[in-house]
């Protein structure tokens, strides 16, 4: 996982609440094999309504997502993060993130950004009144920056530092290995075994 | 210290505490399908890692297969190969399509006995969380975690919250498990438990079967909880003894005074608390395009302006996509499918029940109407009671096990613009195929409805 520090840009003013995963990719996609690939199937119900924002010239390029509360809730897919960074977002900032949403975002360098509901409206405000809006989600200092905006969202520090150094979680686990086998000698005798 | 029956589970399962940093966890079953693992086991084979303990790792095939004769078209055949090969590869049990044991994950598990109290239970899939019935603490997670998991048998966690749902009161005759979890979640809202475990307590989760309790535990994720869960008592024990992977003999005796003990204390607080009547719930059918988006079958279809703020933009979008006008009586909205299916639903008493309703009867001319049982063990024991011809007799389809119309995945999908009774869990926007509209309901209000054509209980028949 590639590390990440400040993201940069612009923003897509999705708005909506309850976005769930089956919108950001429909289960037909989830038929690949493959980590990549998802792009096209990005809000492709949505895409197909040519007002949807998507669609909006003017927000080509943006990397940074604003939805309402509650986003990425739903199937655990993490097809959704791949589709969504493949698409070039970098960043969601919403009012509240889903649990296995934001952890699969950490894990593949999406920075998850959950900021009070009336300082998402101003971001969403000053993106659709000018879609050239540049707003800065810097994870050293935990701050979401816009012209007239400036927050600071909560990151747990090892969420913080995942983030920052893309580490290989499976890596720095294996280090403990004797922590692991000390415990499996520890379990009760009655545990199911599948063979 | 008094703690929680979540708090209990988790605590015994850490295998590393450092300040600062996530509980490191142990993974005492791993529950693998064909749809979130490819990716997962292609990251161990790049990095040469192998499965740690391929004997608590059990993989079947379920979210893709085709539920009928039809062979799966050639994408999904390559998935379910993929399965197969990777099982192969790294030394891991796989129920493929055809096997008695096969079956939706979240059913097999439980049914085989694998599902035991106090366990710690993960799955590439949100609806892991169905496990907790059993009183074990089972979550879903993602592709990254399910690699870290086969390598490691553990999971770094942050420790969730802990919520209290109690449920008192006698639940009247007509309503079933589902509207107990529906009426939960119109209550505390799809956000209603983000970042908490939910117990679900009181006499009226005591008087449930275990079916009706992994009906309400699947979904505890629609109101966004990382899991829910109900204490093991003498319900779970008689539902657990005897099968294939339970404890047996002097082992059983140890295991029932461990798991008896893994009770919430008396005075164990919780970090919120919810209280529901069970007596004033009904049978429930969702209106929109997220589960909370519910009313009861005697009511009408809400004009979104009378709702809170914060609802009204969700539920104006969901009314267009559902095409529903404000003040349609819920018993008005025909419907062109009913399914029945899913982890939610597709266990076996649920079947006895929706059967009972449509013994005898026809489904509306011009509905289409499917069972699909939730493992091939559901169906065998089903058609050893002869729910199959009471299904087939009426006019529904009697398929093999899989999740089938639940996300359609596999050939079975709502056309655009069809309306589904479903007694699965999610009626996301396309959930159930592009453009289709679904409503979640209980196995007697589906049934019902097959034969009304229309939203129904049996009492309208
Ligand atoms: S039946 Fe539906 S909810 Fe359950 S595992 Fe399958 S797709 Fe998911």
């Amino acid at each position: 996982m590639e590390p990440t520090r400040v993201v940069s840009g612009r923003a897509l003013p999705l708005g909506r609440a309850n976005v769930d995963t089956d919108q950001i990719i429909p289960s037909h996609w989830l038929k690949r094999i493959e980590r990549t690939g998802y792009a096209p199937g990005l809000f492709e119900a949505w895409r197909k309504d040519p007002s949807f924002v998507l669609n909006d010239d003017r927000y080509r390029g943006a990397n940074i997502l604003i939805a309402g509360a509650n986003f990425g809730g739903g199937s655990s897919r993490e097809h959704a993060v791949w589709a969504l960074q493949e698409a070039g977002f970098r960043a969601v900032i919403a009012p509240t993130i889903a649990d296995i949403f934001k952890s699969n975002a950490i894990k593949n360098g999406l920075i998850p950004v959950e900021l009070r509901a009336d300082t998402v409206s101003r971001l969403l405000a000053a993106v659709e009144a000018d879609a050239k809006t540049v707003i800065t989600v810097d994870v050293v200092l935990r701050t979401v920056a816009a012209p007239g905006v400036k927050a600071s969202f909560p990151l747990a520090g090892f969420l913080q530092t995942q983030l920052l150094e893309g580490l290989d979680e499976i890596a720095l686990t294996l280090r403990h290995e004797a922590d692991i086998a000390a415990f499996e000698t520890k379990r009760a005798e009655w545990l199911p075994r599948v063979r | 210290m008094f703690r929680t029956l979540s708090e209990k589970v988790w605590e015994r399962h850490v295998v590393r505490r450092a300040a600062g940093e996530p509980d490191l966890l142990y993974v005492d079953l791993h529950l693998v399908h064909e749809v979130t693992s490819p990716q997962a086991f292609e990251g161990l084979r790049l990095a040469k890692r192998p499965v740690r303990r391929p004997d608590l790792t059990l993989a079947t095939m379920d979210h893709n297969v085709p539920t009928n004769d039809e062979p799966a078209e050639d994408i999904s055949a390559r998935q379910i190969e993929a399965m197969a090969r990777n099982a192969r590869e790294f030394g891991i049990r796989c129920y493929p399509m055809g096997d008695p044991n096969q079956g939706i994950v979240h059913v097999i598990s439980p049914q085989l006995g694998l599902t035991q109290p106090g366990m710690t239970i993960v799955c590439g899939d949100s609806h892991t969380s169905t496990h907790g019935a059993l009183g074990a603490l089972a979550w879903g997670i993602g592709t990254s975690e399910i690699e870290h998991v086969l390598a490691t048998q553990t999971i770094a966690q942050t420790k969730p919250g802990t919520m209290a749902v109690t449920v008192d009161g006698l639940l009247p005759a007509d309503c079933a498990a589902k509207d107990v979890i529906l009426g939960i979640i119109a209550r505390i809202g799809t956000s209603g438990g983000t970042g908490n475990v939910i117990e679900y307590r009181g006499a009226a989760i005591r008087a449930l079967s275990m079916e009706g309790r992994l009906t309400i535990c699947n979904m505890s994720i629609e109101a966004g909880a990382r899991a829910g869960m109900v204490a093991a008592d003498d319900v779970t024990f008689s539902w657990l003894e005897g099968r294939p992977y339970a404890p047996k003999g002097a082992q059983w005796e140890r295991a029932l005074d461990d798991w008896r003990s893994l009770a919430t204390d008396a005075d164990a607080p919780f970090d919120r608390d919810v209280a529901i009547d069970a007596s004033t719930l009904r049978p429930y059918v969702t209106w929109g395009t997220n589960p909370a988006q519910s009313v009861t079958i005697d009511g009408a279809v809400p004009d979104p302006d009378a709702l809170p703020a914060d609802a009204r933009e969700s539920a104006h979008r969901a009314l267009r996509y559902q095409e529903l006008a404000p003040g349609t009586a819920v018993r008005d909205i025909a419907v062109d499918a009913v399914f029945i299916g899913s982890c939610t639903n597709a266990r076996l008493e649920d079947l006895r029940l929706a059967s009972e309703v449509v013994r005898g009867r026809k489904v509306r001319s011009g509905l289409r109407a499917l069972v699909v049982p939730g493992s091939m063990r559901v169906k065998a024991d089903a058609e050893r009671e002869g729910l199959d011809r009471i299904f087939l007799d009426a006019g529904f389809e009697w398929r093999d096990a899989g999740c089938s119309m639940c996300l359609g995945m596999n050939p079975d999908v709502l056309r655009p613009g069809e309306r589904c009774a479903s007694t699965s869990n999610r009626n996301f926007e396309g959930r159930q195929g592009p453009g289709g509209r679904t409503h979640l309901v209980s196995p007697t209000v589906a049934a019902a409805t097959a034969i009304a054509g229309h939203f129904a209980l049996p009492a309208d028949l």
